[in-house]
């Protein structure tokens, strides 16, 4: 007669090696190799220290890539210590492990005797869905993905620029969005800035861009900055970012958010737009030329038109705002090569790319020095600038 | 011949177009030639003391003429010289 499901457990049980979670948490870190053999979504909920993950289900196929040395001292354990006497069976009398116990009671005797147990950072099942055509690209993954719901991005400008950014950036699961901009919704920005609405005309800038992520992605936390950024707000609001996205209208706030990106070492990922023209680079401080290596001064009022005065074709931010997130993401990812050093220039209407080299200036008044040494005095000052000022009104 | 492509805030000074032509051995003949076929670049371009503005980068192809030989950057035929002052459009 067949025995009966407990009773196969009582022989299997009665033919390996148990060991108690008192003597397995003396051996941790011990050269004792712990496997937890549950389901994924077991494992993903809590699992013992420094635990591999081999599912009995695959314990046979798996087993020899997580533990290839067959004398290895294994503990394997469970919920409740009955699948991994089963596994323990297998690694023994099947595959010739040598050494393998099973931890009697599993992780739920483990917990009640009050030892730790690592629960580990994942997704949600409803994250899973959200970003699965991320989690298939091998460049981004779970991991990829936490590091962009771990990301802190602040863009400067909810306009043009900042529009596109800021969506697709949302759209990604950048977790943290810092969006700074003083001005409201007007009618003549929503032929580009598209994350504005006709129905919020008047509206803040800041708190329309919020309304919008807010019904894309509840897992975005936006942090709103109504303020027009200057030198005696500058170091506070940019202090703990990981990425400054520049889509400003004016030069005195590029050179100051240059400065202040060198002296606190964060990349800025810059991009400009005018008519049908685009330009865009990475700055990362000492790793690349910052923008004073670019541009060390900025041109005459006559010769530095605004968006404003001159025009913009309304689809231009767009190309140029996501070639801007593209860059943003792979510099939070560490994928790919960044446009750091190069300064891509895109014309429109020739639908041509040109993309030229930008050194580091060895005699640069910022990012050659010591960025400890970069005064709040000199922070975005430039040749002339009283005059510059003046003249821009 | 070397081919100079001109950026958006000084195209109504050579009359509209993105890129002329202009004869030179080098960057600053070549540049000189633009500013005498279309003289409102003059100052755009250069200085009183005849050197570049600052505020105007040069590049033969990819590269920088600052990290070159400046004006005396040597030109050759089917050259590029891309002419680009700073942009600071984002709204």
């Amino acid at each position: 007669m067949s025995p009966s499901g407990a009773e196969l457990l009582r022989t299997i049980k009665s033919q390996i090696q148990e060991v108690d979670p008192a003597a397995v948490h003396e051996q941790l870190g011990n050269g004792t190799v712990l496997i937890d053999v549950r389901e994924n979504e077991e494992f993903s909920v809590a699992h013992l220290p420094g635990a591999r993950h081999v599912p009995r289900a695959y314990l046979e196929s798996r087993i020899d890539g997580v533990v290839p040395d067959r004398d290895a001292h294994i503990v394997l354990y469970c919920a409740s210590g009955n699948r991994s006497a089963y596994a323990a069976r297998t690694l023994s009398e099947d595959l010739g492990y040598t050494d393998v116990s099973s931890m009697t009671g599993g992780i739920t005797l483990w917990k009640d005797r009050g030892y730790e147990v690592t629960v580990p950072r994942t997704l949600t099942p409803e994250q899973r869905d959200r970003y699965s055509r991320h989690l298939l690209l091998p460049e981004v993954g779970v991991e990829g993905q936490l590091k962009l719901l771990d990301a802190r991005v602040l863009l400067l400008g909810a306009g043009g620029l900042g529009a596109p950014t800021a969506l697709y950036l949302a759209a990604a699961g950048v977790g943290t969005l810092g969006i700074v901009d003083n001005d409201t919704v007007d009618l003549s920005n929503l032929q580009r800035q598209v994350i504005h609405t006709q129905d919020r005309v008047g509206e803040p800038k800041v708190d329309s861009a919020e309304a919008t992520i807010a019904n894309l992605n509840s897992d975005v936390r936006v942090v709103k900055y109504p303020v027009r950024l200057d030198a005696s707000n500058v170091m506070e609001i940019v202090e703990g970012y990981d990425i400054i996205v520049d889509g400003l209208d004016n030069f005195p706030t590029r050179y100051l958010i240059n400065d202040v990106s060198v002296r606190l070492n964060i990349p800025v990922v810059s991009a400009s737009i005018l008519g049908f023209d685009g330009q865009l680079s990475v700055f990362k401080p000492f790793d690349g030329p910052c923008y004073r290596c670019l541009y060390p001064t900025p041109p005459p009022a006559e010769l530095a038109p605004s968006c404003g005065a001159n025009g913009v074709l309304g689809v231009l931010p767009g190309t140029m705002g996501l070639l801007q997130a593209t860059e943003v993401v792979k510099l939070i990812l560490e994928e790919g090569e960044p446009l750091i050093g190069r300064l891509l220039l895109y014309e429109a209407l020739g639908a041509t790319f040109t993309e030229l080299k930008v050194r580091r200036d060895p005699d640069c008044p910022i990012c050659s020095r010591d960025p400890e040494s970069i005064s709040d005095d000199e922070m975005g000052v430039f040749p002339d600038y009283e005059a510059f000022c003046a003249a821009a009104g | 011949m070397a081919t100079v492509k001109i950026p958006p805030v000084l195209r109504p000074s050579v009359g509209g177009e993105k890129t002329v032509s202009a004869d030179g051995s080098n960057v600053g003949e070549v540049l000189n030639a633009l500013a005498s076929a279309h003289p409102q670049t003059q100052s755009q371009l250069f200085a009183a003391d005849g050197e570049l503005n600052r505020y105007v980068n040069v590049y033969l192809n990819d590269e920088d003429v600052r990290v070159l030989d400046g004006l005396s950057t040597a030109v050759g035929e089917g050259d590029t010289l891309v002419i680009l002052p700073a942009m600071a459009g984002g709204a």
